[in-house]
């Protein structure tokens, strides 16, 4: 789970990392009142998106005053950056800046321990820095065993080449940040910039976080941060079923069992799709292993009221998943639906059970469903069906 | 021969007497693994009745387990939150190779049971994996043993689900070994520790290789088969229409140096000389061309 800038600021906070005053506003009027609760005086209007680019994209902006706070957060609320609508601000304190400097560290799962990435020279361009330049940022590995203790923490402000007289200074800070990696189960923790102010403090002005939504287990205060409201209506319901669904674009609804599995579909039913008039996955929706025939119909009712779908491909390899369950799943959540399920089905079971569960269908006869035995020639009847229905 | 599993391994359960533990290992038996205990300090010294009178005996610890019966294997199916501990104590136990079915474990608690296993010389096999199937032989974790045969095929997946659906495609033929490596950010066993066990194994004709988007696993076994695989391979890559993921800091990008997309990992393998399937059929079908050629 990625955080706002805010949330990330705030629990920064609260493991001792040195962060400026902030307040999130929804409200232009809120806006102006954070900035005078902020002394008046200088404040930065920034937009909380979760991508980067907002500062070219003018979601940031200087203020002098609460008056200019509001117009700017005025113009910036409600801006699209990237594909996302900028729902609040944050007003942060000025601060008279000397240098900006980069840290971060995060899992690196092509060496299976973590790096630590450091440099003098932070600041917007950090990627094209990496590229240009890699001597000029400094990555260092992590073992998990271990963490940053003091010593790492020495030998990654060495590396990254601070003076002398910022060595410690700034070392202290990245130990604070490993405080929030490791006793947050972060899998990103990234400041840029970082910054040394004219009076010589170090501060963490922006920060990116990602938390292991695995570990939400032992981080009670963790389901907090998340942003429902920004979530679709449709992956609201499914995710109050506990179901692994994400809403896309297209027009054939897709059940299977197992990520890979349901990804592959997705990929085949677009390739499948292109015969008929470039029909796309509606969405990605995994019933998981053992899936019970509640769990199916749930699922089928999800997608049944996405008004998007025109055709569902259910596509499911019984592994431990029973097709017998898969198929008293569709037959009870047809039957429930009534005339509210108007749209074509396409099944293509295997495995598990296999011949039970196509008998099952076959006994219901239900007008709506179409048994196909492969998963590609399910797919292209799918698509097909969806383009006769658009 | 075979790679990791074969006849002869004997295998543990940790977590053998929860009720998924309980289901698999009933499963595994009845496809002829040779169970020989499970661990659960609460129940040690009691023994679990499977059908056609097969009785298993518990112990307190995995040390115990192995003094007693000489396991060389331990399958785990044990709940995220005691998943790190279990490794733990497999590793410090001496275990030669361990397979964590368990789905939901916290990444930093892989990173550092990884490592510790690392240092002590076991392998790891997953977490959250299906386990590996040496077919007619042996079957370590939630595989489903009737969908396919034994034969000359190795596979190596990240998913569960297209794993079956290929033992499935190709049961005629049938396989060497079929490894689920998992999908997790960090596993214990990669793609290339498979190729390369695969290219040493005699009984291994061709091997058939899955992955799926996120990571750069499949760039590096590409840049590997190239250099070290002699043995044809065929692959398939799932995810060109999963949504871009929401990546936030530029760090993941950096680190990777590739985009991790789908499109990425195919070009990848095709340039090292993979015949890359479409779809899951389509891959089968590769196969199946080059091994009836």
């Amino acid at each position: 789970m990625d955080l706002y800038e805010y949330q990330a600021r705030d629990m920064f906070e609260k493991h001792g990392v040195p962060v400026l005053p902030g307040i999130v506003a929804t409200t232009p009027a809120e806006a102006r009142a954070a900035a005078e609760q902020l002394g008046g005086g200088v404040c930065v209007v920034k937009a909380q998106v979760k991508t980067g680019g907002r500062g070219k994209a003018g979601g940031v902006k200087l203020a002098r005053s609460p008056e200019e706070a509001e117009a700017h957060a005025a113009a910036i609320l409600g801006m699209d950056i990237k594909g996302h609508t900028v729902h609040r601000v944050m007003i942060a304190a000025g601060a008279a800046i000397a240098e900006e400097f980069y840290f971060s560290v995060l899992l690196d799962r092509a060496e299976r321990r973590y790096l630590a990435m450091c440099s003098v020279e932070g600041g917007m361009e950090i990627e094209q820095l990496a590229v240009e330049r890699p001597d000029a940022l400094a990555k260092v590995a992590v073992d998990p065993l271990v963490g940053i203790d003091a010593a790492k923490a020495a030998e990654i402000v060495d590396v990254a080449g601070f003076p002398e007289d910022l060595k410690a200074p700034v070392a202290d800070v990245i130990s604070r940040l490993w405080d929030v990696y490791k006793n947050e189960d972060a899998t990103l923790v990234e400041v840029n910039p970082l910054v040394r102010t004219e009076d010589g403090s170090i501060i963490a002005l922006d920060g990116k976080v990602t938390l292991d939504e695995n570990a939400e287990f032992r981080h009670e205060d963790h389901a907090a941060l998340e942003d429902k409201a920004a979530a679709n209506p449709l992956e609201a319901k499914a995710k109050h079923m506990n179901l692994n669904y994400v809403k896309l674009d297209g027009s054939v609804g897709i059940i299977g069992n197992g990520a890979g599995l349901v990804m592959s579909t997705l990929d085949v039913v677009a390739y499948a799709g292109e015969q008929f008039g470039g029909q796309k996955p509606a969405n990605f929706l995994d019933i998981g292993g053992g899936a019970s025939a509640e769990v199916m119909a749930n699922g089928l009712d999800v997608i049944l009221h996405d008004a998007q779908v025109k055709s569902v491909f259910v596509n499911v390899f019984g592994g431990i998943t029973s097709c017998v369950a898969v198929a008293d799943g569709i037959v009870g959540a047809l039957k429930a639906l009534g005339d509210e399920a108007s749209k074509p089905l396409v099944v293509r079971l295997d495995g598990n059970a296999v011949e039970e569960g196509r008998a099952i269908l076959a006994a219901a006869n239900h007008p709506l469903v179409t048994i196909v035995d492969t998963m590609d020639g399910a797919a292209a009847k799918a698509a097909e069906l969806a383009a006769a229905a658009s | 021969m075979a790679i990791f599993l074969t006849a002869e391994s004997k295998v543990i359960v940790q977590g053998m007497t929860g009720s998924e533990g309980m289901k698999h290992t009933q499963r595994m038996l009845a496809s002829g693994t040779t169970i020989v205990g499970g661990v659960n300090p609460r129940k040690a010294g009691t023994e679990v009745e499977f059908p056609a009178d097969v009785t298993v005996p518990v112990f307190g610890t995995v040390a115990e387990a192995m003094a007693a019966t000489g396991a060389d294997v331990s399958v785990l199916f044990v709940p995220p939150p005691f998943t790190k501990a279990a490794v733990m104590e497999a590793v410090d136990a001496g275990m030669p190779l361990v397979v964590i079915i368990t789905e939901g474990v916290p990444v930093a608690d892989t990173a550092e049971f990884f490592a510790y296993a690392q240092a002590k010389g076991t392998r790891l096999i997953g977490p959250n994996c299906p386990g590996l199937i040496t077919p007619g032989q042996s079957n370590v974790g939630i595989t489903p043993a009737t969908i396919t045969g034994p034969g000359k095929i190795g596979l190596v997946s990240k998913s569960g689900t297209l794993t079956y659906q290929m033992l499935f495609e190709l049961r005629d033929i049938g396989f060497t070994t079929a490894v689920g490596i998992g999908g997790d950010p960090i596993v214990g066993t990669t793609h290339i520790d498979c190729l390369e066990a695969f290219e040493n194994d005699p009984d291994t004709a061709a091997i058939v290789m899955i992955g799926e988007i996120g990571g750069d696993a499949e760039e590096r076994a590409a840049a590997f088969i190239k250099a070290n695989v002699t043995k044809p391979v065929v692959g398939y890559v799932a995810g060109f229409e999963a949504p871009e993921g929401k990546t936030m800091g530029h760090a993941g990008a950096i680190v990777s140096g590739s985009a991790g997309t789908a499109q990425a990992k195919k070009e990848a393998l095709e340039a090292a000389g993979v015949k890359v399937g479409k779809t899951p059929s389509e891959t089968a079908r590769l196969m199946r061309e080059i091994l009836t050629a």
